[in-house]
């Protein structure tokens, strides 16, 4: 970790960290998507998840969330922590609900809500979730909006928004939660190329806010820039992390080297 | 046949017979949608649920009254339903039943393929947020998914008010049935089965119209 990203980071040393996982499985049936992965993010940290499509990275995050249950191993985000196996206490529906609302999802495909207006999109969760009153809600969500830059938006339904618009409102969607942990599920892959980079910069804005991430992204540059560490993914196992700059300009694993070359021209 | 003397006065003989066959196709169309409905409703959600002891019965019932007559069902339910249940049901409420069921299954499939269609991101998103499950269903799912259920749902209940006709085969006095009637006393099918017509036009173009202009706000 360099010494800027951990100034930014308000966690102390002794500060257990944000997200630990280990040993962490799922199984499809007999396929394994995810192998004994173990992750390691602390408070402030941006962690970001590269590899091969198929690798099980986007499975490994949406484990994070609970929106796939893991088969076996261990988790825990901020103070919860919870063992999945066969022999295991499973979560209730409430739980595992709750526990969704402390950590944000952003999607690939945005899945805004095509029947609520922008504002009505991000107030949804601290209305429905939080029982948020109307005006405080709404202030949530104006702020929120503004700070992604679309405030002229709010009143704008989805399908009137271009991609990174909709990504934007997606973000501070989840952000309208006051989640501990935000995800981003390789959220400009869908975008134009015109449009990734307004995306990114509502991401590095909040790196730059402390905001623990968890980040799968095929924008090497990107991770290169922010990342305050790179965790590289194959065939459902975790083959190494470290800093952006061990892991993108000096890899010294050839599965790693192999993959990092595609993305050279 | 050119030479057939058309003459409607026969139609407009006994218009306390059509009124009251309009009021019957009415009362038995109103009650039987709303009844299907309800039913739809309900068995499309239990349709959705991994229960499978309560999915294969249901899936079953559906199946049964997609795939066998109407005509049959109505006669079926007027003759046998009170021999088997060993109820006293009478005989017209029974043969409702077999229309209230029909409409039921069709409405529980138009209702499970309404939810389906909802793309699986949207259930994603909104657990995300930490909604509960049927808060995704009530905030979520169901207000997208009713946009698309509301044009087949008209299109179903256009045709069981059309469908009501059948009830005549068991004397219910319906619209169809009196203009039967009027038929055998005035020997003018021709005149009285073509005004019997118009009627069922007059009152379903209107309706028809409406689906099709829910159907073209479909894109909300």
């Amino acid at each position: 970790m360099t010494s800027e990203a951990e100034a930014a980071s308000s966690a102390g040393p002794s500060e257990p960290p944000m997200i630990e996982i280990e040993g962490l499985y799922k199984f499809y049936g007999a396929i394994e998507a995810v192998k004994n992965a173990s992750l390691r993010v602390n408070r402030g940290e941006a962690q970001f998840i590269i590899g091969p499509s198929g690798c099980g990275k986007s499975t490994l995050l949406r484990c994070i969330n609970l929106l796939e249950e893991p088969t076996r191993g261990r988790m825990r985000v901020g103070d919860v922590e919870i063992e999945f196996g066969a022999r295991k206490k499973r979560m209730s529906v409430r739980e595992q609900a709750r526990f969704r609302a402390n950590v944000g999802m952003v999607f690939q495909q945005f899945h805004l809500f095509p029947h609520m207006t922008a504002i009505e999109n991000v107030m949804e969760g601290p209305r429905t979730v939080k029982r948020l009153p109307l005006a405080e809600a709404r202030e949530i969500a104006a702020s929120l909006l503004a700070k992604v830059g679309l405030g002229e938006k709010r009143d704008t339904y989805p399908r009137h928004l271009s991609g990174g618009q909709a990504q934007r409102v997606a973000i501070a969607r989840a952000l309208a939660m006051s989640p501990a942990v935000v995800l981003f599920d390789e959220v400009t892959s869908a975008l134009d190329p015109e449009l990734v980079g307004e995306v990114l910069e509502v991401i590095r804005n909040l790196t730059l806010e402390g905001m623990t991430m968890v980040v799968v992204t095929h924008e090497m540059a990107f991770a290169r820039d922010v990342a305050s560490g790179v965790t590289f993914m194959d065939a459902g196992m975790v083959v190494e992390h470290g800093s952006a700059a061990e892991m993108l300009d000096h890899a010294a694993n050839p599965r790693l080297q192999l993959f990092l070359r595609r993305f050279r021209r | 046949m050119s030479d057939y003397q058309w003459d409607f006065s026969s139609v407009t003989l006994h218009p306390d017979m059509w009124l009251l066959g309009l009021l019957v196709t009415a009362v038995y169309s109103i009650a039987t949608i709303f009844g299907g409905l309800v039913i739809g409703v309900v068995c499309g959600m239990l349709l959705l649920s991994r229960h499978r002891v309560l999915v294969a019965p249901i899936s079953g019932y559906v199946q049964v009254f997609r795939c066998t007559p109407l005509l049959i069902q109505i006669i079926w339910f007027y003759y046998a339903l009170p021999v088997v249940v060993r109820v006293e049901i009478p005989a017209l409420l029974a043969a409702a039943l077999g229309l209230t069921l029909y409409m039921g299954a069709f409405s529980a499939e138009i209702f499970r393929a309404g939810i389906m269609s909802i793309d699986k991101g949207q259930w994603q998103a909104a657990r995300a947020i930490g909604m509960l499950p049927w808060q995704v269903m009530g905030r979520v799912v169901l207000p997208q998914a009713t946009r698309r259920m509301v044009p087949p749902f008209v299109n179903q209940s256009v045709l069981q008010l059309k469908n009501t006709s059948l009830l005549s085969v068991v004397a219910v006095p319906d619209l169809m049935y009196n203009a039967s009637l009027l038929v055998s006393e005035t020997f003018r099918p021709l005149e009285i089965y073509t005004s019997l017509a118009a009627a069922y036009f007059v009152i379903l173009y209107p309706l028809q119209k409406l689906a099709k202009q829910l159907e073209r706000r479909d894109d909300i």
